[in-house]
């Protein structure tokens, strides 16, 4: 029994990275620019296909690896400036639906490009999988772990070491006075697309050798995405791993424990019951740490 | 996979040139048999296809529209059925329910003499009422039982897939070669995977075999180790699973990675190259019972339908150059199966239904059909034969 929990919370940890992933993406964007991006999903299943089909071409996994996050950055900065930028005195509201409308563009745009068919990419590194106390832990989910602890320290170490990132805070807390030192608001809403795609791709390519890839793959993955940004306070970076990884290990234990139908099930009442009981999330909004 | 998109784009223009052909051909065979047989020329006979040409089924729908594309073609370029041409019309139902009652309506407005469809049990289940009331024969291509049962309620309805039912004896045949009597059991949560549960859990009491476990899954999980980890713990000697890919594939993955050591079997919802490609060397050592077909090259020459399943791959690899898959052989026995009932019974469907019923002996790619107003399906437990994946490919096991 006590193997079969550690299997369980293995399994959950490793699908909660993967929406600690996507919720990372969407929290940075919308704490740099007020903007709930709900075309992240988007940005991870067009990334894997990318990867996928530059790999298969023939290149190396480092160089399709690179080549695909590039991509989906300039794409991420080319939707900025064609889709939000122009409408950037329109409220909050008008620029989620904005968003809205590109995830579902994208995923018409992935459906004539890749079709329905499923695509898998291989493991990044061979070998079988680990045993810890006799629960298998396959050196992929390793591999998301890593990236979910790259991103963590790469934004810290940019928010609160180099210039830019003060500026970007400086913009987050007040538009106008930022402004008037100089800091230019657009170059940020920029720059957080700009990441939030790369990022979104880098997502996608590290899960694909585990949950393989279709063009539809987005929407499932940026509502998760989007319900660990809840559980952990959208606008907190922390929160949002933390959020991640918890959906992940709630899912995992309610499928393995109590039946697989009623996974979903609990995953929306935890939902609720956090926007009930602890509207900020978990560990509380940006603003009012803050404060 | 750049080359698979190449080729998909490609498949889009050869799609695009052959329906032009169909379209031009159609006329072109109507001015020749007009030109042949002078003032009598001979009216085209209408058929109608509703196939999953996209959406999640697509692996199913593609290489059926492609093998009843390929046998219109050579029929109506042989002279068609007795002289009048075939005249086929396929429709997409996008894998949905709604989808295909809409495009079966369609058709039976356009007079079509029969209607073949669809690829997957749901949306079968769904055209089942509308032909039913209309009065037309349909022949799905799809797994569930239920489509042909109870024949009371089917009077027009057939279908070419081997039954749940018949998998299923085919896998207890096998559990009980190898004197397994526990077993887990795992299906995806669908019309398919419902199927097969009602299938496997009757047979499995009828023949003393124990399910220790028994788990679903949807059809869009990510992961089914939680799942396995139940079974991991049990005392199952075998573990049976029903799904399709992908969701078969990431479990056939989880279950090598966890370290299972009882044998996996699969249902034939895996028996295309899809199930190996996306699993990779996790598929290896996977069992399933699957139709002759897939492997036509290692069955004895004996078999009665060793020269039509080699006439089919001959065709299909000639046109379009790569193996066709049972689920285009489903596609080739429902065309067979009506142009061998209209050539009896003449453009009338009640005729061409009352054909249907009683065709006996065809021997066809997915089995020797012989069906009766008792079974609509007429394929019996020697249809389907156990394959193990050996390397990646399909390997018989005697």
């Amino acid at each position: 029994m006590s193997d079969q929990l550690l299997q369980l919370l293995f399994t959950g940890l490793t699908l909660g990275s993967i929406y600690a992933l996507i919720a990372l993406a969407l929290v940075t964007t919308f704490n740099l620019t007020g903007v709930l991006n709900l075309a992240q999903g988007e940005f991870v299943a067009i990334g894997a296909l990318l990867a996928i089909s530059i790999y298969s071409s023939g290149m190396p996994m480092p160089a399709a690896f690179a080549i695909t996050v590039l991509l989906v950055a300039v794409l991420g900065g080319v939707l900025e400036r064609s889709a939000i930028h122009t409408a950037r005195r329109a409220s909050g509201l008008t620029l989620i639906i904005i968003t809205i409308g590109l995830a579902i563009s994208l995923r018409g745009l992935a459906l004539l490009a890749w079709g329905t068919e499923t695509y898998s990419l291989p493991a990044f590194s061979g070998g079988g999988p680990l045993f810890i106390q006799g629960a298998a832990i396959t050196p992929q989910s390793l591999w998301v772990f890593g990236l979910v602890a790259v991103t963590l320290a790469g934004l810290y170490a940019f928010f609160e070491l180099t210039y830019w990132g003060k500026a970007v805070k400086a913009s987050m807390i007040n538009r106008t006075a930022a402004r008037l030192v100089g800091i230019n608001p657009n170059t940020v809403s920029f720059l957080a697309f700009v990441t939030s795609g790369a990022l979104g791709a880098a997502a996608g390519i590290f899960i694909a050798p585990i949950t393989m890839t279709t063009y539809d793959m987005g929407f499932m993955l940026g509502v998760k995405g989007f319900v660990a940004a809840i559980i952990g306070g959208l606008g907190n970076v922390g929160g949002a791993v933390l959020g991640g990884l918890l959906l992940g290990v709630l899912e995992s234990y309610s499928a393995g424990l109590i039946s697989s139908g009623s996974k979903d099930a609990i995953t929306i009442i935890i939902l609720l019951a956090v926007l009930l009981i602890k509207p900020e999330g978990i560990i509380g909004s940006f603003r009012q740490r803050k404060i | 996979m750049k080359k698979t998109i190449n080729l998909k784009s490609f498949n889009i223009v050869l799609a695009a040139v052959l329906v032009l052909g169909i379209l031009t051909s159609g006329c072109a065979s109507d001015k020749d048999s007009a030109g042949q047989q002078g003032a009598d020329g001979k009216e085209a006979y209408k058929i109608g296809a509703v196939l999953e040409v996209s959406g999640n089924s697509s692996s199913l729908g593609v290489p059926e529209r492609d093998t009843l594309q390929m046998l219109v073609d050579n029929l109506n370029a042989a002279g068609g059925i007795d002289g009048h041409p075939v005249d086929l019309t396929i429709l997409d139902c996008k894998s949905d329910e709604t989808e295909a009652v809409l495009a079966v309506k369609t058709l039976i407005e356009k007079d079509v003499l029969a209607v073949l469809g669809c690829a997957s049990s749901g949306p079968s289940m769904a055209m089942i009422n509308t032909v039913q009331k209309e009065k037309v024969p349909m022949i799905s291509m799809a797994a569930a039982s239920s489509i042909v049962e109870p024949v009371s309620d089917r009077h027009w309805v057939f279908k070419t897939a081997q039954s749940d039912i018949v998998t299923v004896s085919n896998i207890i045949s096998y559990l009980q070669e190898k004197g397994l009597t526990k077993v887990a059991f795992l299906y995806m949560n669908n019309a398919y995977g419902d199927g097969g549960k009602k299938a496997f859990t009757a047979a499995a009491e009828e023949n003393n075999i124990e399910v220790v476990v028994e788990e679903k899954f949807e059809a869009s999980d990510k992961d089914m180790t939680p799942q396995l980890t139940r079974v991991k713990a049990s005392r199952a000697q075998a573990t049976v699973v029903w799904a399709i890919p992908p969701s078969a594939s990431i479990l056939t993955k989880n279950y090598r990675d966890l370290g299972i050591a009882a044998p996996l079997i699969h249902s034939h919802g895996v028996g295309n190259q899809k199930f190996i490609e996306l699993a990779g060397s996790a598929a290896d050592g996977v069992i399933l019972p699957i139709g002759k077909l897939t492997v036509a090259r290692q069955i004895p020459d004996s078999d009665p339908q060793k020269t039509v399943l080699q006439g089919y791959i001959d065709d299909f690899t000639g046109k379009y150059n790569n193996m066709p898959d049972s689920f285009g052989g489903y596609a080739w026995d429902a065309f067979y199966l009506l142009v061998n009932a209209i050539e009896k019974a003449g453009p009338d469907r009640a005729a061409v239904r009352d054909a249907l019923e009683h065709t006996q002996g065809f021997i066809g790619i997915s089995g020797v059909f012989n069906i009766s107003p008792g079974d609509h399906n007429g394929l019996d437990k020697e249809s389907m034969v156990m394959v193990q994946v050996e390397d990646g490919r399909w390997k018989l096991l005697d």
